[in-house]
């Protein structure tokens, strides 16, 4: 229960961070908010020769506004200052209403916004958040800078598009439309545990009040968060009715080809899962239709 | 191969140097180099929350960081709650309400109260266990802590 050796660095700037994760590449693993790597290390699930603690990386923590309406988060923001932010929940309050859904206060003290997408749990809220939202993660490595979009960025069971030379620098969320309405639902074994599944839902409707174009993704059930395209495509032209979302509903029941394991059987997540579904696009219509075009 | 660094950190007001290897976690350095053992560890994974202190004044836990991370930190531990022989409000409240039996996740506990009290001085009873859902108590039994917290905030208990 104690980590293994490992050398250590905390450089004081990006470009040092990157010389370092050029020189030691796949021997080293990016230490930030520490919430999973440091269980990690203490279970010795994983034990890397060097790591790289980017706590001090200050310029990393930002939070800001772009003037489109779209929102710029640095890798290194904590959870918690996210879910205090007026920033956040004015223009993007999918991300606030999912933050005190992430573990419990004492880890989102410590927790950080790429901390959780660069670990990428398939449970874990934020990469579903961030895949509904068509999110986009910039990753830098000595060579320069790319940007990632959430679909090609998640590539399985705690496996993302990141570089073992890069380092994920900053997550971009597209400014909300109008006449959207988000939800996220989830079902936990204890408040703040990892959910057993988990829903996250988009809608946006048309002056009829008609959906014309939705997201639906299931986190928890699988090696990754996914959209539910089949599910996606039967709700448009669909509005807000009973029988409507039942079948929406019975589409990701069927669709989901989740594993068993000592939290809950795949079937089990199959049926919450078209449940869950059914209750967040009622939220998603209903905070969607409060919006004015 | 391990690198050791030296490390100052202010705990409960005093000031201590320290070189310590880079791989021992802040929980393990308070107990076994500054001999601070009334933080407890249970799980060592960060799920019982028996190691929580604070850091720079926020409820964090002490098995989840390295002790080289809090270089130059002010950290505050369960020692450092009460005034001599004087309780902490919150310690009196936890003895008043037999809000401990075996006592291990107390410090947990404590902490993690101490840091929400301070942001929420006058809490409902929702709100006080939502604030320790992440610490786990094994025999005592959440309601008498529960009424322990509300007591320190002032709020009548039955």
């Amino acid at each position: 229960m104690k980590p293994a050796p490992f050398e250590y660095f905390a450089p004081q700037a990006i470009d040092e961070a990157l010389k370092l994760l050029q020189k030691y590449g796949e021997e080293a693993k990016v230490l930030a908010g520490g919430q999973s790597l440091m269980p990690l290390l203490s279970l010795r699930l994983a034990r890397p020769a060097v790591i790289i603690d980017i706590n001090r990386l200050r310029d990393l923590a930002f939070i800001r506004s772009e003037p489109d309406g779209g929102l710029r988060i640095g890798a290194l923001a904590r959870q918690r200052a996210v879910e205090r932010s007026g920033q956040v929940a004015t223009q993007c309050p999918l991300i606030a209403a999912a933050m005190p859904l992430i573990g419990h206060f004492q880890i989102r003290n410590r927790g950080t916004i790429g901390g959780s997408l660069a670990h990428a749990d398939p449970a874990a809220e934020l990469p579903a958040v961030s895949l509904t939202l068509e999110a986009e993660f910039v990753v830098r490595s000595t060579r320069g800078e790319r940007a990632i979009a959430a679909k090609d960025f998640f590539l399985g069971y705690m496996t993302t598009a990141i570089e073992p030379s890069e380092l994920l620098t900053e997550i971009r969320i597209p400014a909300t439309r109008p006449r959207v309405g988000w939800a996220i639902e989830e079902v936990a074994r204890r408040r703040g545990d990892f959910a057993m599944v988990g829903v996250v839902t988009l809608v946006e409707l048309n002056g009829n009040d008609t959906c014309q174009n939705s997201r639906i993704v299931v986190f928890g059930a699988g090696e990754k968060p996914e959209r539910v395209a089949r599910a996606e495509r039967l709700l448009c032209g669909k509005r807000t009715d009973e029988h409507a979302l039942a079948e929406v509903a019975k589409a990701v029941t069927e669709d989901l080809d989740p594993v068993s394991d000592v939290h809950a059987s795949a079937e089990y997540r199959k049926e919450v899962g078209g449940v869950l579904t059914r209750r967040a696009l009622q939220n998603a219509f209903k905070r969607a239709q409060k919006e004015t075009a | 191969m391990s690198s050791k660094h030296t490390i100052t950190v202010t705990v409960n007001g005093k000031s201590y140097e320290r070189l310590v290897e880079a791989r021992v976690t802040l929980a393990d350095f308070l107990r076994n180099e500054l001999d601070l053992t009334g933080t407890h560890l249970g799980c060592e994974h960060g799920v019982c929350g028996a190691c929580t202190i604070l850091l720079n004044g926020e409820a964090v836990r002490s098995c989840s960081l390295l002790a080289v991370q809090a270089d130059g930190a002010e950290l505050l531990t369960v020692e450092g709650l009460a005034r001599g022989a004087e309780l902490h409000p919150l310690q009196q409240a936890f003895q008043d309400q037999h809000a401990l039996q075996c006592g291990f996740c107390t410090p947990g506990f404590l902490m993690t109260a101490y840091a929400f009290l301070k942001e929420r001085p006058k809490p409902t009873e929702t709100e006080v266990r939502e604030a320790i859902s992440g610490n786990l108590c094994r025999c005592t039994g959440y309601l008498p802590i529960v009424k322990a917290i509300l007591q320190a905030a002032g709020k009548t208990t039955t």
